[in-house]
């Protein structure tokens, strides 16, 4: 009843993720945060970023609302960041907008994007990308200095 | 006339027959989408054009085009008459004189328009004549809480400008205009009464006689949007008694690039005017220039002129087809959609219910309870289904019933009963997609 298209972007996976988020939540204190809103919807998120002692990224909370893509996009992202420098984050965030970018045409790099190499069914449908890519955008701002 | 446009009488209807026939005028309703035939249910964003619209836009570039108001050949002379009448056609088809029309690129410039003339009116400019349109600290304009961006932003800003206030009256829980409200927020300081004749997100028609009471009782200028009444009801602007009303020609059949302002011709020839320049002076010395009358004072600069000939034969098209039955349609699919919608579990449809003095037009803003607008949107189209989804510009309403985004079918005269079903449907069936059923 629905075409193999609609099924790519929507799996499971990404429909559980819609669901069970993962890293939501805000905590009280950050070392960076960001708000996207996405202004043909309406949707947002707020992203923060919490450094180690070390000055690597040890992990990300985040809240907000959003279809599904979005929210499942967030959650996707948080599981894939623990403990990385900012060399590795950099390379993630590439890979992901790289994969974003690509009409479907790339399968994206599950070592370094992980389960969120599922949201490549997302690339064939250009007015949905922007969705995929707010929480990563938010990422990108709050670790700016 | 004296027919009531806020009631309007809809027993005239189209017919099957009739809704096949139309249909074969449109080409783009024959393509299909994913593997489906196009369910088109987005006209309240933008109509799809009719073959006549098409030709007589190309037309006009294949065998006249040229520019008008200006040039004494035989091309210029063709061209500036079919501009010309295009205004009169448009004039005719909602009730006002010729110089009572005035192109604008859409109806967001019309508002702007009419908001930067009263602007420069408070800066002094149009001489004892503008006098009306002055604004300042006191003075209040009046929106309401269902605004279209377009209706809304251009107020907040002329108030910002002026030092007036912007007021709004609200909206009662079942979605309704507050007129309690509205009678208490219209008063003496009220100057300017802006609001939609019926609604992008609610899809009810609003009461404008009651506000055009209650605007001219204490000397307002009433300023309506027609952007979702003139492509669907039968508008007569004289009647309704409105000081200016805006409308896009997109909406109504016609190309991009062209919307209409109306304003009664003595306003018109007292505001002062906006984009200024070539085209629409008389006189024009090194330091200062005298205006054209309206409507030319509020068309600077080259026009677009192959857009306002094809309105000219929409409008043609709609009127030859009457907009009484075209209005008998949408009521009879609103109904349809405001029902089938309402009737699947989790399904909240925005707005006032029909009936009991309320008349939807075929339009209907609904949450699916679990599954945000963007994802009802993407499973519909992959059936073929064309609906908005997002905020639809119109962020105060949907905050005001408690959420960020909708899904919205809207249709128009070329929708069939069978396509409103497949659109419910595919609605109660996103439900088990998305495991919320």
């Amino acid at each position: 009843m629905v075409s193999s298209e609609l099924q790519s972007m929507y799996q499971a996976v990404i429909l559980d993720h819609s669901k069970q988020k993962h890293g939501f939540g805000l905590q009280a204190a950050a070392d960076g945060s960001s708000h996207q809103i996405n202004p043909t919807c309406g949707d947002e998120v707020t992203l923060q970023v919490h450094r180690g002692a070390d000055g690597s990224v040890a992990s990300i909370s985040w809240e907000g609302q959003g279809c599904s893509i979005s929210t499942a996009s967030a959650s996707l992202l948080s599981d894939l960041v623990h403990d990385l420098s900012d060399d590795e984050v950099s390379a993630r965030i590439g890979a992901f907008r790289e994969l974003m970018q690509s009409k479907g045409a790339i399968e994206g790099d599950e070592d370094l994007l992980g389960d969120a190499v599922a949201l490549g069914g997302v690339s064939r449908y250009i007015t949905r990308i922007k969705c995929a890519m707010l929480p990563w955008v938010a990422f990108e701002d709050a670790l700016r200095p | 006339m004296t027919i009531d446009l806020n009631h309007p009488t809809t027993t005239a209807t189209l017919g099957e027959a009739d809704v096949e026939r139309i249909r074969a005028d449109f080409p783009i309703l024959s393509r299909t989408v994913n593997g489906h035939p196009l369910v088109y249910l987005d006209s309240g964003a933008t109509s799809q054009k009719p073959q006549r619209v098409i030709d007589v836009e190309r037309s006009y570039y294949e065998f006249n085009n040229a520019a008008v108001h200006r040039g004494a050949h035989t091309l210029a002379g063709e061209a500036t008459e079919l501009f010309e009448d295009a205004r009169s056609a448009v004039a005719r088809f909602v009730g006002v004189a010729d110089d009572e029309i005035v192109w604008t690129s859409n109806a967001t410039e019309g508002i702007n328009l009419v908001a930067y003339g009263m602007s420069n009116a408070s800066l002094g400019r149009g001489g004892a004549a503008a006098e009306r349109f002055r604004l300042g600290a006191g003075d209040e304009i009046v929106v309401t809480e269902l605004e279209h961006h377009a209706n809304l932003v251009p107020w907040q800003e002329l108030a910002f400008r002026t030092g007036a206030t912007l007021r709004h009256i609200g909206l009662d829980d079942e979605g309704r205009l507050r007129l309690d409200q509205a009678a208490e927020i219209i008063n003496p300081r009220t100057r300017v009464v802006a609001f939609a004749h019926v609604s992008n997100v609610l899809g009810a028609v609003n009461p404008v006689a009651v506000l055009v009471a209650l605007a001219h009782e204490v000397g307002a200028l009433v300023v309506l949007d027609a952007c979702q009444s003139a492509p669907h009801l039968p508008l007569d602007l004289a009647a309704l008694d409105v000081d200016f009303a805006v409308f896009s020609g997109h909406k109504m059949l016609a190309p991009t690039g062209v919307g209409v302002l109306y304003g009664r011709s003595e306003l018109l020839n007292a505001l002062p005017p906006f984009l200024t320049g070539g085209s629409m002076i008389t006189t024009v010395g090194l330091t200062e220039s005298e205006f054209l009358p309206a409507p030319m004072r509020f068309e600077a600069g080259t026009q677009r002129v192959s857009q306002a000939i094809a309105l000219a034969a929409a409008v043609d098209y709609l009127g030859g087809i009457g907009m009484d039955r075209i209005a008998g349609w949408e009521a009879e699919l609103g109904h349809r959609l405001y029902e089938g919608l309402s009737a699947v579990p989790g399904v909240r449809v925005l707005g006032p219910a029909p009936g009991d003095g309320v008349e939807r037009v075929g339009l209907a803003s609904f949450v699916v309870d679990g599954i945000h607008s963007h994802d009802v949107g993407q499973f519909l189209d992959d059936r073929g289904i064309a609906v908005r989804v997002g905020h639809h510009c119109a962020q105060p309403v949907h905050r005001r019933y408690g959420v960020t985004s909708t899904t919205r079918a809207s249709t128009y005269l070329y929708n069939t009963a069978a396509e409103v079903d497949a659109a419910i449907a595919a609605v109660a069936d996103s439900r088990g997609f998305f495991g919320v059923a």
